[in-house]
């Protein structure tokens, strides 16, 4: 914090662990985002995305290990904290029988860095009108009027947990510009938390991977593109099941071909035995697919994928 | 600029560098023309601004831009010729793409190549018109 010329991490998480009724849903997390990044958390459902979100907002306590944002403990002070934080979740939170209007006003007094001008501006943008109650609102426009309260205050740390879901292309357009616009001004991060890989491919540098409550991989958009590639094999004989290879796994069948992700792009030597007719650049979906399945779901650890293989979930 | 970025295929860099391409060698960018900046670039097309950096240097590295320090990104004066080979290498995969197709559809290759040379000519005449 002291040391200005390099930025401490906007989020810093060592060892944590939750269960809730003896079900793990957070398994000895550490995990780092950067100042300035936009940062995409993925995983299936259950893999402990959200409630690693609620430990960053402060909505729960560590009970084993630390939770560090923004150079202070979210619980400690929240009234203080909360105000450079802005957060929008899938679920409608906010108040019905508000207005528009008094949302923003609410807000502004709450806030004190609130921008009264970016506030109109979005609102005008949005198309929202102040004078209509949440409740008259579609879900798209409710969605927009949670997302002017999340950043018209400018937050240092801008948090969203799956924003886009059940929202129309263009409420989902309008999220990943403000998403844009607050990165654009210096020193601000946004944690992004999607199932719509497409849209975490477009915005975010940095990716982590949740399963099982457990971060299980962590990399920017450039290194999984100059780390992994897809495979296409044909055997010439139908294999019953793949044939087994350190850093080849996620295999999928369709029909006489087989598709696998392989680790480290490029000149590594692939066995002939793999009957590989093409080599693909590896996209964001597929290397979920690959990596995000349950490791409970396989037989053994090391064995991957069976026919069961996991696919995204997007 | 209105470019379009689609979520399967290329990665979305090399969709930035393609298009700004397409539109200076095709002469719809001009020659010290200026480039959206980064983070304008970034918010319109809503693509992460790293991207559209890395995008901007790889243009930048085929001299088809040239940065201006403090001012900008800008079309470059001098477009450097690129080498034979470079240049071969660039269309190679939609000539590849060509030839299957036409294969597909039966099509003899001197067949195609009278079809390219009269669709040569065409493009000739309507760009002596405008």
């Amino acid at each position: 914090m002291t040391d200005l010329t390099t930025p401490s991490p906007a989020v810093q998480i060592r060892n944590l662990s939750r269960s809730f009724r003896g079900q793990v849903a957070l398994d000895d997390v550490n995990l780092i985002i950067p100042t300035g990044s936009i940062f995409g958390l993925v995983g299936l459902n259950g893999a402990g995305k959200t409630t690693l979100i609620r430990h960053i907002m402060g909505l729960l306590r560590p009970l084993h290990g630390s939770v560090e944002v923004l150079g202070q403990d979210p619980i400690a002070d929240p009234e203080n904290y909360l105000k450079r934080v802005g957060y929008l979740t899938e679920e409608d939170t906010l108040p019905t029988w508000i207005r528009v209007g008094e949302l923003m006003d609410f807000s502004r007094a709450l806030y004190p860095s609130w921008d009264d001008a970016y506030a109109n501006k979005l609102c005008d943008m949005f198309g929202l009108s102040r004078s209509s109650r949440l409740r008259s609102l579609s879900k798209g426009l409710r969605a927009r009027a949670g997302l002017l309260v999340a950043i018209a205050h400018r937050p240092e740390l801008l948090v969203l947990d799956e924003p886009s879901r059940g929202l129309d292309p263009i409420a989902r357009s309008d999220i990943l510009e403000a998403v844009i616009r607050t990165i654009n001004e210096d020193g601000r991060t946004v944690l992004f938390s999607s199932h719509l890989l497409d849209e975490v491919d477009r915005v975010c540098d940095t990716i982590a991977l949740m399963r099982d409550g457990r971060i299980a991989e962590t990399l920017t958009v450039e290194h999984l593109e100059a780390s992994y590639s897809e495979i296409i094999c044909r055997p010439g004989e139908a294999w019953s099941s793949p044939p087994t290879h350190s850093g080849v796994f996620g295999w999928r069948q369709t029909g006489d071909e087989w598709s696998a992700v392989v680790e480290s792009a490029g000149d590594a030597a692939i066995p002939d035995e793999l009957a590989v007719i093409e080599r693909r650049e590896i996209s964001l979906s597929r290397w979920f697919a690959a990596r995000a399945g349950s490791e409970r779901d396989k037989p053994e650890a090391d064995t991957p994928g069976t026919s069961s293989e996991v696919t995204a979930d997007v | 600029m209105l470019l379009h970025i689609s979520s399967d295929g290329a990665p979305i860099y090399q969709q930035i560098v393609d298009q700004i391409r397409f539109r200076i060698v095709s002469g719809q960018l001009r020659a010290g023309d200026e480039l959206p900046t980064i983070r304008g670039l970034a918010e319109s097309l809503r693509v992460n601004p790293n991207t559209v950096a890395r995008a901007y240097r790889e243009l930048e590295h085929e001299e088809l831009v040239e940065k201006r320090r403090t001012t900008g990104t800008f079309v470059a004066e001098l477009p450097k010729r690129l080498g034979a080979a470079q240049r071969r290498r660039l269309i190679a995969p939609d000539v590849d793409k060509l030839l299957i197709q036409s294969r597909q559809l039966s099509i003899p290759l001197d067949e195609l190549i009278e079809q390219l040379e009269k669709r040569d000519s065409q493009l000739d005449r309507s760009e002596a018109r405008s």
